[in-house]
């Protein structure tokens, strides 16, 4: 209950710290959409919906980079990480409520980027949005773990997606497989596979990412 | 209280801190103080739980909780108002009666009438002042200040005499500062790291 309250408190920082200053969701909004007109134009005449679904999930993982990257700006500018850090609460609680914020600026993107690419290229199926979803907890997960690493070091903007793209690599290939599969079951399976197993590393191993 | 032997640190090839020995009693206040680079910082960061030391030991007989820190940087988010800062801080660290206690640290630090504001808007001593009441939020029993002085004006600084005399003795200091002549008369344990 305490660990939910903590979660709670530093979520609710997090989110009003976007509101306030409109750094994330602005540009990850524009980004995502101008890559889909950018797509739009690339893409030969009656391309095949498959090379559509690819760039789908490019687009979705570059997006997330764009949030992951923001992720812990303000702690770094006013070294606030270390006010963070020392607080009684568990120290996964830091990470958590960081990875929940940049699920919820990276759904609010994918609520307007969807429809988007729904309306530029073949349409979208059910089986493709439920992907997103699950792609977005890990996604948020990994990312916001590397993120916190990245940020200690001075080649951070290099650092993150150098760790974070590799990684992204069994995202794409569940996104992709389950958006173009007849039976898209087994890939949904593989992305709460991967959400699991990358949660719970991630959420173990960052009291020792963030002391020095 | 806290006690360290042989303290040191090294960052890479690095050494910033070498054989300090320490020995805090409840009640002291202990003054730190030493040139640029001399690792007074690293000391405390140490001591605060913030790093760990390459060499020797420390035992800090305080639950993290009970700690207040004061760093260089204020530790405070620019975009949220002092009110809110102070909120969150509250909250994790479960302070009892937090709304009354926000109120009465930020009424004793000139800042009740700004309490709303951004502090991306005030001024450096504002934010110090506010970094202060951060500090002093969970009524720590060990209290680590790296120049708790700096930025304030006359009156922020008599503020913060006033308050350190009301410490020492039921509560454990730890303080660097460049001016120790300022708190020499409440300091019972003296380190100058070289």
């Amino acid at each position: 209950m305490n660990y939910a309250y903590d979660v709670g408190a530093l979520a609710r920082k997090d989110l009003l710290l976007e509101l306030r200053a409109r750094d994330t969701l602005p540009a990850m909004l524009l980004f995502v959409v101008a890559t889909f007109v950018v797509f739009h134009f690339a893409l030969p005449a009656h391309s095949s919906q498959l090379a559509a679904s690819g760039l789908l999930w490019v687009a979705i993982i570059f997006t997330a980079l764009l949030g992951l990257g923001r992720a812990f700006v303000p702690e770094r500018e006013q070294r606030t990480l270390d006010g963070l850090v020392l607080a009684p609460c568990d120290r996964s609680a830091i990470w958590l409520a960081k990875a929940i914020a940049t699920f919820a600026f990276l759904a609010a993107a994918e609520v307007v980027a969807l429809p988007v690419f729904a309306l530029f290229f073949h349409g979208l199926h059910p089986a493709t949005v439920g992907a997103v979803a699950l792609a977005d907890v890990g996604i948020c997960a990994v990312g916001t773990f590397l993120g916190a690493m990245a940020v200690a070091t001075r080649a951070r903007d290099l650092l993150l997606p150098l760790l974070f793209l590799p990684l992204a690599i069994p995202v794409v290939v569940g996104g992709v497989g389950a958006s173009v599969a007849g039976s898209p079951g087994r890939y949904l399976a593989f992305l709460a596979l991967y959400d699991a197993v990358f949660g719970l590393l991630c959420w173990a191993a960052f009291e020792y990412v963030v002391t020095e | 209280m806290l006690t360290a032997r042989k303290l040191g640190k090294r960052y890479g090839d690095k050494r910033v801190l070498r054989g300090v020995d320490l020995d805090v009693a409840l009640g002291d206040l202990a003054l730190v103080t030493g040139p640029n680079g001399s690792g007074k910082t690293t000391l405390l960061r140490i001591c605060a739980g913030l790093a760990l030391p390459t060499e020797g030991e420390i035992a800090v007989d305080v639950p993290r909780a009970r700690v207040g820190y004061l760093a260089h940087e204020p530790l405070v988010y620019r975009e949220l108002t002092a009110f809110e800062n102070l909120d969150l801080y509250g909250r994790l660290y479960r302070v009892p009666e937090r709304r009354e206690r926000i109120g009465m640290l930020l009424e004793r630090f000139g800042l009740w009438e700004v309490r709303h504001d951004r502090v991306a808007s005030y001024s450096r001593g504002m934010t110090q002042r506010l970094a202060l009441c951060r500090v002093l939020l969970h009524d720590p029993q060990l209290l680590v200040l790296d120049e708790p002085f700096t930025a304030l004006d006359e009156a922020g600084a008599a503020l913060l005499d006033a308050q350190l005399a009301e410490l020492v003795g039921d509560r454990t200091l730890l303080v660097s500062t460049h001016d120790p002549d300022r708190i020499a008369s409440l300091a019972t344990v003296r380190l100058a790291l070289a």
